[in-house]
């Protein structure tokens, strides 16, 4: 296990956040891990909410899948983590 | 986008805990398990946003409920729980999230398993089943600290009573009831073995507690024969505040 344990949230719990930017749910997408390759659904990754942005981290290796950060009026969003993000837009 | 909510009941659950019921007149309906982000501004402009699970069913009324649990020394709870009265104005954000839901038109085995506050999404999807008619089988497992603490009782014991296709375990883990047949403990692999649906009935589970409590029930389901890919998860941390 690594240290980032214990104190996480499921990727789900970004789903607010993320809806200021994307039009549709992207925590019900699955995604792959550019680091190790595993896919699986945004909404479970392990996500980080004490930084002063959300970090989601890959639940297989705890590699950084997504950042998103608030400065001020502006929003940083880092998804190099992914290789890819696909999702159903039948259930929006 | 945000939308206000006007509150027109308040409910004690506990002690603690109390349901604040919202009229939204824009409510786009939610499906259970979702939930909402909560704004509270105060009047010098600081913000603070929190996570709510909706306790709900589905409705065509735009009603939408949540539980709040006091936190002390939280920035949000002890408002919700204290000050807020009805006629209030409340913004909302949601609802949210399209992973952590159960929808009316699944008919598999549904395994619930709460800790403490976790139980709130579960309860909407337990009172999304009764109002919609549904006839899928549900199990709860309901991890609680002491029978105090307990939220929806009453209604938890009529729906089960009403519908025997709806059974409730509830484990306690500091104070049990007297003559309660199983000691005070936290969830076991044994409960697990006892009280949860078989893996061979293949049963989607929905985990709603404290990282700690998801991450202990996640993996005894699983050791039980779950596949991961029917466990869904969601965690609250106790930074966040949340429901």
């Amino acid at each position: 296990m690594s240290s980032h344990t214990d104190d996480y949230l499921d990727g789900n719990a970004a789903a607010g956040e993320l809806s200021k930017i994307f039009a549709v749910d992207i925590t019900t997408g699955e995604g792959q891990c550019a680091h190790c390759g595993a896919t699986g659904r945004f909404a479970e990754a392990h996500l980080y909410m004490q930084s002063p942005g959300i970090v989601a981290r890959c639940s297989a290796c705890e590699h950084v899948l997504l950042r998103l950060v608030n400065v001020r009026e502006q929003v940083f969003l880092d998804v190099r983590g992914m290789t890819y993000l696909s999702f159903d837009t039948s259930q929006q | 986008m945000w939308r206000i909510g006007t509150v027109v009941a308040l409910q004690d659950e506990t002690a603690t805990a109390r349901t604040i019921k919202l009229e939204v007149p824009d409510w786009p309906g939610h499906v259970a398990g979702q939930h909402v982000d909560v704004r509270l501004t105060a009047s010098d402009g600081y913000s603070a946003v929190r996570s709510y699970s909706i306790a709900s069913a589905p409705n065509p009324e735009r009603r939408v409920e949540l539980t709040v649990d006091r936190l002390p020394g939280g920035e949000v709870s002890p408002y919700l729980t204290q000050e807020i009265a009805v006629g209030d104005h409340l913004e909302l954000r949601g609802p949210i999230g399209g992973w952590f839901v159960w929808r009316t038109q699944q008919t598999e085995p549904i395994q619930l398993v709460a800790g403490g506050s976790g139980i709130v999404p579960l309860m909407a999807m337990i009172r999304s089943r009764a109002s919609a008619g549904s006839t899928a089988p549900f199990r709860l497992l309901y991890s609680v600290r002491e029978p105090a603490v307990v939220w929806y009782r009453n209604e938890l014991q009529a729906l089960s009573d009403f519908d025997r296709s709806v059974s409730i375990t509830y484990a306690y883990t500091r104070v049990a009831p007297k003559d309660w047949p199983r000691p005070a403990g936290r969830i076991d692999v044994n409960l697990i073995a006892n009280t949860t649906w078989p893996s061979t009935r293949v049963p989607t589970c929905y985990v709603c507690g404290p990282t700690s409590f998801v991450e202990s029930a996640a993996s005894l389901l699983s050791a039980a024969g779950n596949s991961p890919h029917k466990i869904r998860t969601e965690r609250f941390g106790p930074t966040g505040d949340r429901k």
